[in-house]
């Protein structure tokens, strides 16, 4: 990579722009690691936002999930140790870990459901109580069973592409990101594609549009809004507890205390800068998700010459922090612009008086 | 006929006659039958389409239906007349299953039925238009119609294709022009209502309930739907419309019910009644349909606008190059359908909104940059379409609503500090003289009656030396007693020397007020008439089309 | 007046006696990790000793006043807030900059006379936090940002400002791990000191903000304009009120506070701050705001509350053996009773309850950038 001699400003700026590149290249099986829970959060987000829910407790469900996904693993693999089955490394334990985690976010989504919907509390308030309530609760049992420090189930493993993917130039490269990763790493692309489709082209899809955009008028044909929105706020569970399960089973094998850092709101920021699509929120994720590998990148392989010298001479506190700076500059430039569905966040009232 | 039932085979624009109240055990035969022609009356079928028996519903606090009862028979056009908040929407939201009756039944063509959500009078045929549409602004038209009733092809997946053309066949058939593939929230008023029709019809209604049905349309909009209709009872369909409407109501309707307070207080054919008959039974009092408004003895100029143009919230110029004057000691009335600019004429004429050119001169003085603060202190008064935006904070006691716009200055506050004395004592002072009924001065203003809240604002705004006075929509959904009052409190600013901006919807308030009329028009004047000599067809021409010259200069 | 304080009492009196049930069911659900088997006396040995270590000895007071401080100031932030209309989820980050910047500035004067130092480092600290506080609330007058996700975001960048100053700039040299300074005469005295506790000067300063808070609010022009933000903006701004400039007042005076909180803990307690510093300061707020119905008022009592609970805590771990953290279930088990009033309102049998959650002004409305009233 060549500076451009006699215009190093420029030649910095070329420089930096093919260094940008690079790392999506060299980095791109991690980024899309990376960009798997903040898209299952978005997702969730999607479920919740598109029926006039709001919820920001995905950050609290996604916490839960991991723990409780983690635990019953350990718990199981401790009761029936199993060799790891060809298919994704998979044992009963971590199958069961799995679903403790999708039913840990289904039941946190419920209660979120029936406070925001039959309660009609602020639903923000409502959100906020549920990451209060998962910060506490997990850490007060995280702290009684490290005192008996149970061994860890293992997690799932990578799914491994034929090698003939190597030679294939850039394509193979993309293909590999894309393959080469865990089930739930791989589900969160299948679900992002699959719940786009859903949302436009099906009936439940428009119920669910219409519901969110003008509930009255739903009602008014017939439709149950809050049977639907109860469905879908659950159904939104499903989609934190795949990504809870990622931090303790797919990407990692063990729960750190609010090891979730914040990723259920940047969940929220490429749902608003996807608008409310889901394969525009999973590219918003991809987006965060190489904004997180950035730092690692640098400090692992700069790039040569003084545009090195300038990137490692930032202090590594920028990086880590580049995500949530991220996140407020997308949302400060999108919102206004993004619209979200018009009856989000205000509860449904279904008799109105005279 | 059976004794039990009195039974008349229908004949519309016949005119028979009928007795005031009428009860289905009373073996009151109904006046001889002069033609019988029936209109697709099977010989079997000798109940009505429709009949509520007995419906009472309570809320707290008031009764909303008292033992009402109402028939509708096949391919008739029944009219639900009332004034606000008596009842009539209550009534038709329990028919579509909205709300749930206390007592009573429905039955349909003489069986009883049990609505219990729009899901169940959907599929007995019951479709229902609202006055505020029930459309999805963002979604397609064919979308919104299939809503709830969804045609699909793979199981779960929408057949949009099938659905449009089934839209596009029902739509020729009644001669609309409508696109399914467009979204709805880019279609006018006129094709929305239509939308919402089409809704009904794709559902193969048998009795379509409208609710104020021309509240949003102008008078030519109103003739066309008034034939659609009329098309539709002759095919079979019943009609229900509820307004408040009186010539319209005559217009249209085979029969009409009157409604007051919760109950039905008569029954008539057009021909057997007048407007004065009918304004006296929605009210239960004489009623003189016109407040007498005297003459006006206009001074200078008071309020000046020139050439002023304005956007909306989206960017798009909603007022052109848009020049008035209103003299001091006058009522300038602007008729025009909804969403012709008038929001945003207002909106800059109170210093709520910034022109993107022109000027407006206060009293001669220049106050096109002026905020809402600035021009209240300076005489300008508004009374808000929208009372619970920007006229009161519901949550606010109706003392400290009352200062909402003079809270910063004496008496009420000495620099930072308040003087809750001071407020209190004006408080109760004005809601006396404005007879403003609540318990106490520190209730919730979000506890009293429309009327009542108006009346709340009016008593703020109207209380004070004024050279301008912005009336947006002042009467809208309130009781004939405050609407009296207010038009009277009006009269009696103009005469004491106020400039009077009054914008209205309702054609009737403008022309009863107004010393001078203007029409507005997709965003630009298109004519100022005198208020004595204006004549109510050519102004309603005028607001559904904008006449043939553009910008006129005033007559 | 009292009777009304007692209506909107007691829903959240409710709330904690719930709270303290579904917590005794978890300590007994726990009792076979601690004890070995389940014991079913736990609860009473755990809830006795929480209140023996923070009201029953001098030294008990003085930890419950202490933990009360940054409560205080951090649930008045929040509540100042909740009556715009806005959520300060950031008090967190705002304690954490005030913190810091006390932290610096008492460094940097810790030589001079405490007259001097003392009010220059509260100076740094309400400033800083005013500053931080104002990032979301420009945001979200000029951009509609919603301040949740954005003062969410800050928290979490505020936590890597301080690593970084801490082990850089702010680095005291020669110190085992990694802190700043110590800010010498700017540490804020002590009022009263028994065995090893201390109670310092900053608890004075949360009492002191408590009237000041509420008068604004009541009886200032602007503490109206600030609650007819909140309440209605469109009317607001027909009154000739600038909601805008109002957002940013708001929200900066809610970092104001919350800065202080941060300052009043380093300046108070440790006088330097450790790189790994940890505080739960924002939830705590949260709850704190939340309970006393952001009435300035109730949220002094219920920093009491709160402060006591943590300040039992340790004696609760000592001899019955459950974590700390439960007082963090506590909390949200708390939130939940309020926010689900009619829970409350089924068990104890009451009609209507005042003091429910969703009485405070709706902050969820504006959260696309929609700015009509409700």
């Amino acid at each position: 990579m060549e500076v451009i001699q006699g215009i190093p400003v420029i030649g910095i700026l070329v420089g930096l722009v093919v260094y940008l590149s690079e790392v999506v290249l060299l980095n791109g099986p991690i980024i899309v690691a990376l960009a798997a829970p903040l898209a299952l959060g978005a997702m969730c987000g999607v479920m919740n936002e598109r029926s006039g829910v709001v919820n920001i407790g995905i950050e609290g469900m996604m916490l839960t999930s991991a723990f409780v996904g983690w635990f019953v693993a350990s718990s199981v693999a401790q009761a029936f140790p199993a060799e790891p089955h060809p298919f994704f490394g998979a044992t009963p334990a971590l199958v069961a870990g799995l679903i403790g985690a999708l039913l840990a976010g289904m039941t946190l989504s419920a209660v979120h459901a029936w406070l925001s919907i039959s309660v009609r509390a602020d639903q923000i308030i409502s959100g906020t109580i549920i990451n209060i309530a998962a910060v506490g609760i997990t850490g007060y049992i995280n702290l009684l069973l490290t005192q008996s420090s149970p061994p860890t189930a293992g997690k799932f493993q990578n799914f491994r592409p034929p090698s003939e993917l190597n030679d294939i130039p850039v394509l193979g490269d993309l293909l590999r990101a894309v393959l080469a990763q865990g089930p739930i790493t791989m589900s969160a692309i299948v679900l992002a594609i699959l719940l786009q489709i859903w949302l436009f082209r099906s009936r439940w899809g428009l119920r669910t549009r219409a519901v969110g955009e003008h509930p009255k008028a739903a009602e008014t044909v017939g439709i149950s809004v809050i049977a639907l929105r109860y469905r879908n706020v659950i159904i939104g569970g499903v989609f934190a507890g795949l990504a809870g399960a990622w931090f303790t089973l797919d990407f990692g094998n063990s729960f750190q205390s609010g090891m979730t850092n914040g990723r259920g709101f940047i969940a929220l920021a490429a749902l608003i800068f996807g608008r409310w699509h889901p394969l525009g929120a999973y590219g918003a994720a991809l987006l965060f998700a190489y904004a997180s590998s950035l730092g690692i990148a640098i400090r692992t392989s700069p790039p040569a010459g003084s545009l090195g010298d300038i990137l490692t001479s930032i202090p590594p506190q920028v990086f880590s922090a580049l995500p949530y700076i991220v996140t407020i500059v997308v949302l400060a430039g999108v919102v206004g612009r993004s619209i979200p569905p018009a009856s989000v966040g205000r509860p449904y009232e279904k008799e109105a008086s005279t | 006929m059976p004794s039990g039932i009195a039974r008349s085979v229908h004949c519309r624009r016949e005119g028979l006659s009928l007795t005031d109240r009428r009860t289905t055990d009373s073996a009151t035969p109904a006046a001889p039958v002069t033609e019988a022609v029936t209109i697709e009356a099977d010989a079997h079928v000798d109940a009505p389409a429709l009949e509520m028996r007995g419906i009472t519903k309570r809320y707290p606090g008031v009764v909303a239906n008292d033992r009402i009862d109402l028939e509708v028979r096949p391919g008739e056009i029944h009219a639900l007349l009332g004034e606000n908040g008596a009842g009539k929407s209550t009534l038709m939201n329990i028919l579509y299953g909205l709300a749930t009756p206390d007592e009573g039944q429905v039955l349909l063509d003489g069986r009883e039925v049990r609505i219990k959500g729009p899901s169940d009078a959907i599929a007995q045929g019951i479709s229902m238009v609202h006055q505020h549409f029930m459309l999805v602004p963002v979604l397609s038209v064919a979308e919104n119609i299939m809503l709830g009733e969804e045609l699909t092809s793979i199981p779960g997946f929408l057949d949009t294709k099938a659905a449009s053309a089934r839209i596009r066949d029902l739509s020729q058939r009644f001669g609309f022009d409508i696109d399914p593939e467009e979204r709805v929230g880019r279609l006018s008023v006129g094709s929305q209502q239509r939308v919402e029709i089409l809704k009904a019809l794709y559902r193969d209604a048998r009795i379509l309930v409208l609710d104020e049905p021309t509240a949003v349309l102008t008078p030519q909009e109103t003739t066309e739907i008034f034939g659609v209709l009329k098309r539709l009872a002759a095919e079979g369909h019943s009609i229900i419309f509820i307004s408040h409407k009186l010539y319209e109501v005559l217009e249209l309707a085979d029969r009409i019910t009157v409604i007051r307070r919760g109950k039905v207080v008569g029954s008539r054919t057009p021909a057997e009644t007048n407007e004065n008959e009918l304004a006296e039974l929605m009210v239960g009092r004489a009623v003189s349909l016109v407040v007498d408004r005297g003459e006006s003895h206009p001074g200078d100029p008071m309020l000046s606008i020139d050439r002023l143009t304005v956007r909306n919230d989206r960017g798009r110029e909603t007022v052109h190059e848009l020049s008035l004057e209103v003299r001091a000691g006058e009522i300038l009335g602007i008729a025009g359908v909804a969403g012709n600019g008038q929001d945003e004429l207002v909106e800059a004429v109170v210093g709520l909104r910034k022109p993107t050119q022109g000027t407006i001169r206060l009293d001669g003085v220049d106050i096109t940059a002026e905020g809402a603060r600035s021009l209240h202190q300076l005489g300008v008064s508004y009374v808000p379409a929208d009372r619970h935006r920007f006229g009161l904070v519901l949550s606010y006691p109706l003392t400290d609503n009352l200062v909402l716009t003079d809270y910063y200055g004496p008496p009420y506050a000495r620099g930072f500090v308040r003087n809750e004395r001071a407020i209190r004592a004006q408080a109760v002072e004005a809601i006396a003289r404005f007879d403003v009924r609540t318990p106490s001065a520190d209730v919730a203003a979000g506890t009293l009656s429309g009327g009542n809240q108006q009346k709340l604002v009016v008593a703020r705004e109207f209380d004070r030396d004024l050279k301008l006075l912005v009336l947006d929509q002042p009467t809208r959904g309130l009781d004939v007693g405050s609407i009296e009052f207010i038009h009277r409190q009006a009269i009696q600013k103009r005469d004491a020397g106020t400039a009077i901006l009054l914008v209205s919807a309702e054609l009737d308030e403008v022309l009863e007020l107004s010393d001078r009329v203007g029409v507005m028009y997709r965003g630009r004047l298109v004519e100022i008439l005198d208020g004595r000599t204006a004549d109510r067809e050519h102004v309603g021409l005028l607001m559904a089309t904008g006449g043939r010259e553009k910008v006129s200069a005033e007559s | 007046m009292i009777a009304r304080a007692g209506r909107a009492l007691i829903l959240p009196a409710s709330a904690l006696v719930l709270a303290l049930v579904v917590g005794a069911i978890f300590v007994i659900a726990s009792s076979p990790l601690i004890t070995g088997e389940v014991d079913w006396n736990l609860p009473l040995v755990a809830y006795l000793a929480l209140v023996k270590g923070s009201l029953g000895s001098v030294s008990g007071w003085i930890e419950t006043l202490v933990n009360a401080t940054p409560l205080i100031l951090a649930g008045l932030s929040v509540g100042l807030c909740f009556k715009a209309g806005l959520f300060n989820i950031g008090a967190q980050g705002q304690a954490l900059v005030g913190a810091l910047a006390a932290a610096a500035a008492g460094a940097a004067v810790a030589g001079s006379p405490p007259v001097v130092a003392i009010p220059i480092a509260l100076a740094a600290g309400f400033l800083a936090g005013g500053l931080y506080g104002l990032i979301p609330g420009a945001l979200k007058a000029f951009t509609g940002a919603h301040e949740v996700v954005v003062t969410i975001m800050l928290n979490y960048v505020a936590i890597q400002i301080i690593a970084w100053a801490i082990t850089g700039p702010l680095q005291a040299p020669g110190a085992s791990f990694a802190r700043s300074p110590d800010v010498g005469s700017a540490r804020l005295p002590t009022i009263l000191a028994t065995a090893g506790h201390e109670l310092h000067a900053g608890v004075l300063l949360a009492l002191v903000a408590v009237p000041i808070i509420y008068w604004i609010l009541a009886r200032s022009t602007v503490g109206f304009e600030i609650r007819t933000v909140g309440a209605n903006p469109d009317a607001a701004r027909y009154a000739g009120m600038r909601p805008r400039f109002l957002t940013m007042l708001t929200m900066s005076a809610g970092g104001v506070l919350a800065g202080l909180a941060g300052s009043a803990q380093i300046l108070g307690v440790t006088g330097y701050m450790p790189a790994a510093y940890a505080t739960n300061v924002g939830f705590d707020a949260i709850t704190v705001a939340l309970l006393g119905r952001a009435h300035p008022v109730g949220i002094l009592f219920a920093a009491l509350l709160l402060g006591g609970l943590r300040a039992g805590a340790p004696a609760m771990q000592i001899e019955a053996g459950i974590p700390v953290q439960m007082i963090d279930v506590l909390q949200a088990v708390m939130l939940f009773f309020l926010t689900a009033d009619i829970i409350v309102r089924r068990i104890f049998r009451l009609r209507k309850v005042e003091g429910g959650v969703d009485e405070l002004q709706t902050v969820s409305r504006t959260y696309g950038g929609q700015t009509t009233a409700p």
